[in-house]
């Protein structure tokens, strides 16, 4: 255990390392699910269908393989990326196609009398987008959303194999230093799974929040308030 | 010329000496996750005291931990306690674990899809518990896993990628050697990629296919 507290400084760097890539990869993944999601719903087929071929060859081929692509292959196009460049760029492209699926998906699965209402009350299609439907799709998307979130916090574990300086990096550094693996390890893995725990609760939290049955909600809220008279 | 189509023809061979390593992971890990799994969830929904939290506690554990830093926990801690295998059979054992943790959860959404008539029956019936299990509950339970399990079967494929970090040389590692090899890492990792995805995209097609073949039939 010595180990793990002379070295914890590092551990502690290696973790804000981890939770920064994970923010950084977890925005692009949002941005890329959303764009190819709703790309992919496109009705005009030279939208539709790169989308289609984006998330079928970054959910179809494995993220080490596209890591490694970017940092290594990429070179030859005279693209140098940065380690962390490289790693969060794979970790947002291949976990957003994931999540595109999981857009799409939501989007698709809308009542159609949503969409016939907005055409009758003469709403743009961007406007009945944007008004409309995604927000009405996004309690269906949290779940999977979380999911994704988890597999990305996984995941960033791979970055340290393209030298980003992160928990699992760290970890490999103090091992090969003190020999001391057991503590090493456990204590990684603990804070891995305290991580992806901590991802679990807002999650879940997050789908409270935004839960669309207004009775539930409803319910839940003159509760608290009886129970706030009940406290005074 | 950036992409140098001779080299590329060249190192074809050893990739797909790689591809059958990883096949060879992917199968016996998912046999290995699907027995254990299996296990697993049957344990869980025994409700044995202290053991069957202990599982959930470990299948939450697995589910929420890197394969990766799994596979060097298997790789460079259990040795130190005697206890080391070489680096295929551990990454396959590391990758079956793992996954028969993802895999627990969904023997245990098929089990408890069973509708309640039929564990009442099988009581009425006296039937022993060993009886109720292995003719009447699992056989339905399973049937509606099936198309799942091969999403995780696919899964497995492409995650198996990570234990080139442990030394396995399957076709990450292969890819990877050849080009530190010779510094050209544009034509082995472009079609250790494709490779990647003639294999899975399909899988993928077929169990959808599946999936509709083995939905419920109630």
């Amino acid at each position: 255990m010595s180990a793990v507290i002379e070295y914890a400084p590092l551990l502690w760097q290696g973790l804000l390392t981890t939770i920064l890539v994970a923010v950084l990869s977890g925005a692009l993944c949002l941005v890329v699910a959303f764009a190819a999601g709703l790309a992919r719903l496109s009705r005009h087929r030279f939208i539709s269908w790169p989308a289609g071929v984006f998330i079928e060859v970054f959910r179809g081929t494995s993220l080490l393989v596209q890591m490694f692509w970017l940092f290594f292959a990429l070179p030859f196009f005279g693209i140098q990326l940065h380690p962390l460049t490289a790693a969060v760029l794979a970790l947002g492209l291949n976990e957003g196609a994931y999540a595109a699926e999981v857009v799409r998906g939501a989007i698709a699965s809308r009542a159609k009398g949503q969409t016939e209402a907005c055409i009758a009350l003469g709403m743009e299609p961007a406007l009945r987008l944007r008004r409309i439907i995604i927000p009405q799709s996004i309690p269906a998307m949290l779940p999977p959303f979380g999911n994704v979130m988890v597999d990305l916090l996984k995941n960033t574990s791979l970055v340290s194999l393209v030298t980003v300086a992160d928990l699992t990096f760290r970890a490999q550094m103090i091992r090969s230093s003190t020999g001391q693996t057991t503590a090493i390890f456990l204590t990684i893995l603990v804070l891995y799974f305290l991580l992806s725990y901590l991802l679990t609760l807002l999650t879940s939290w997050l789908e409270r929040r935004y839960a669309l049955d207004r009775k539930a909600l409803v319910a839940q809220r003159k509760e608290s308030k009886l129970m706030k008279v009940g406290a005074a | 010329m950036i992409w140098d189509n001779n080299f590329a023809v060249s190192v074809i061979p050893l990739l797909l000496e790689g591809l059958w390593v990883t096949v060879k992971i992917t199968l016996l890990g998912t046999m290995l996750a699907a027995a254990l799994g299996l296990f697993f969830a049957i344990l869980r929904r025994l409700a044995i005291p202290v053991l069957s939290p202990v599982v959930s506690f470990f299948v939450v554990f697995v589910r929420g931990t890197p394969l990766l830093v799994q596979a060097y926990c298997a790789f460079f801690v259990l040795p130190a306690y005697g206890i080391s295998f070489d680096a295929f059979t551990t990454g396959v054992v590391v990758i079956g674990v793992n996954y028969s943790a993802y895999m627990a959860e969904v023997y245990r959404s098929g089990i408890q899809g069973v509708p309640k008539g039929q564990w009442e029956a099988a009581t009425a019936l006296s039937l022993p518990g060993t009886r109720t299990w292995g003719r009447i509950i699992l056989p339905q339970a399973i049937r509606t896993v099936v198309p799942m399990l091969g999403n995780y079967l696919i899964q497995m494929f492409k995650d198996s990628a990570v234990l080139s970090a442990i030394t396995v040389v399957e076709l990450m590692a292969t890819a990877q050697a050849i080009g530190s090899s010779s510094f050209r890492y544009l034509e082995p990792l472009t079609l250790a990629a494709l490779l990647f995805l003639a294999i899975s995209y399909p899988a993928s097609r077929l169990v959808n296919r599946l999936e509709r073949r083995y939905a419920p039939q109630h």
